[in-house]
């Protein structure tokens, strides 16, 4: 488990040094996204009209941040459960986008879509909102306003604090750390929930 | 007949929204910390350290210690000697909502519509439950409630035949499911019996437990404990990424059911367990 830092755009020199189980510390822009400016993403896709970032080497973040405060850059900034854009994510790693930052399990067409186009899923501390903001440096909304707390940002983020769930080389983090701590006689076995 | 004003409800539900959003109670501090001395896992431990600087934050610059500020759910329990009296109190409890949300820069989490899904832009609906008590006063419960862990409750109907051993079957399947999505570790609220909605209320108040505390009814509280050993050996941990310590306790509400029926409700609540009352 190695602590890597990277700074976006991400290059497959960058993400070929990663592994599940690390930490990977990110400086630089990311773009937030969540369930509805997914959805909408997709459909300007199909379209043909461009994404609202360029997409080469990106890094999104699964958040809905809270109102920044007077003087606030932004508000609390977790990462939400990141199966809810399972639907969407394959075609978005077609488009160049290298990693995706939430929480929780992804499904096999996920899993298969990041070996395919050598991209990662990283994931933050959930619920840890007031910290994660302070790694953040400035914020801008660039897409779909309307969205309110979904639209899409682009940040500036510092020494922003991920662990590495899935490589492309298939690396797993969910399913080797929680079999190192599960007791023998467990009645689900890590690996076999979560299948969303 | 004791008037209450429903202003006075609003005004209480605005402030207790912030309060539960900004500064964890003393009861999640304290199985946060017992979680901390019986996680074994070093990346478990960094995770529950993470937390406890993260409500620090939270309520040291009275920001939300997480972004999904919740669905905002109200118990009332109004005592049969009180009046209500100055308007609806439905939207009297709507409206504290809204206050509350918008002035202390709280996330919009609510939309008009399930299929629609338009964002009523002040966080209402609120969630609100109603029960009559003997007595002349009011006390207002509030659960600012996450969709993650809400996302994964799980409500089934189980045959009479399956028993405990099917009911914890099924509990312990659905905490497993539910596993870094639900932000672990978790509070596992558990309904068992009464009908298939009863069943699910059951669930939801038993949240509204201190945390930790047990049921009154001995032979419940051995189950809970039951539950909560055969959960911690799942290996789940905090956020899932491996540990001891996938949920921080469980809690069990019962009722009598019919003939035919065991239904179990499991509703999952998240680390950051967000409650406050008052009594007006």
């Amino acid at each position: 488990m190695a602590k890597i830092h990277v700074t976006t755009p991400l290059t497959p020199e960058q993400i070929s040094q990663i592994r599940a189980g690390d930490e990977v510390i990110i400086s630089g822009v990311i773009y937030t996204a969540r369930d509805a400016a997914h959805k909408r993403m997709v459909e300007d896709l199909a379209a043909g009209k461009p994404l609202p970032f360029d997409p080469q080497g990106a890094v999104i973040y699964y958040v809905g941040p809270t109102p920044p405060k007077p003087g606030q850059v932004i508000g609390s900034a977790g990462p939400t459960s990141a199966y809810r854009m399972d639907k969407y994510t394959p075609e978005l790693l077609s488009q160049g986008v290298k990693a995706v930052i939430g929480k929780g399990y992804r499904n096999e067409a996920v899993k298969a879509a990041l070996r395919e186009h050598g991209a990662l899923y990283l994931v933050t501390t959930g619920g840890a909102g007031a910290l994660m903001a302070k790694r953040i440096e400035a914020a801008e909304v660039i897409a779909y306003e309307d969205l309110g707390a979904e639209a899409v940002r682009r940040l500036v983020v510092k020494d922003f604090p991920t662990v590495c769930i899935h490589d492309p080389q298939g690396g797993d983090l969910y399913t080797e750390g929680q079999s190192k701590w599960a007791k023998p006689d467990a009645m689900v076995k890590p690996g076999q929930a979560g299948a969303h | 007949m004791r008037e209450i004003h429903v202003d006075q409800i609003a005004e209480t539900v605005a402030r207790l929204v912030q309060e539960a959003n900004f500064k964890l109670e003393d009861d999640v501090k304290a199985a946060l910390s017992r979680a901390r001395s019986l996680e074994e896992a070093p990346v478990g431990e960094a995770i529950l350290l993470q937390l406890v600087e993260n409500y620090t934050i939270a309520e040291t610059e009275w920001v939300p210690m997480c972004q999904d500020t919740g669905a905002a759910l109200v118990f009332l329990e109004i005592g049969q000697d009180v009046h209500l009296v100055g308007g609806s109190l439905t939207e009297a409890v709507n409206a504290g909502v809204a206050k509350g949300y918008t002035e202390g820069y709280l996330r919009m989490s609510m939309l008009n519509d399930p299929i629609k899904r338009v964002n009523t832009r002040n966080n209402t609906p609120a969630f609100i439950y109603t029960e009559i008590v003997p007595g002349d006063k009011l006390k207002i419960k509030v659960d600012c409630k996450g969709g993650g862990s809400e996302n994964m409750s799980q409500l089934k109907m189980l045959p009479p035949s399956a028993g405990w051993e099917g009911a914890k079957k099924f509990i312990i399947e659905t905490v497993a499911n539910a596993g870094p999505n639900a932000c672990p570790p978790l509070i596992v609220g558990v309904g068992i019996g009464g009908n298939f909605d009863k069943c699910a209320l059951l669930a939801k108040k038993s949240l509204l437990r201190p945390v930790g505390s047990p049921n009154p009814d001995p032979e419940w509280a051995a189950r809970e404990q039951e539950l909560l050993e055969e959960i911690n050996k799942l290996g789940v941990g905090p956020m899932g990424l491996g540990g001891t310590v996938t949920a921080l306790a469980v809690h069990i509400e019962v009722m009598g059911c019919h003939i035919t029926a065991l239904p179990v409700a499991v509703n999952i609540e998240c680390h950051s367990h967000r409650h406050k009352e008052a009594v007006l």
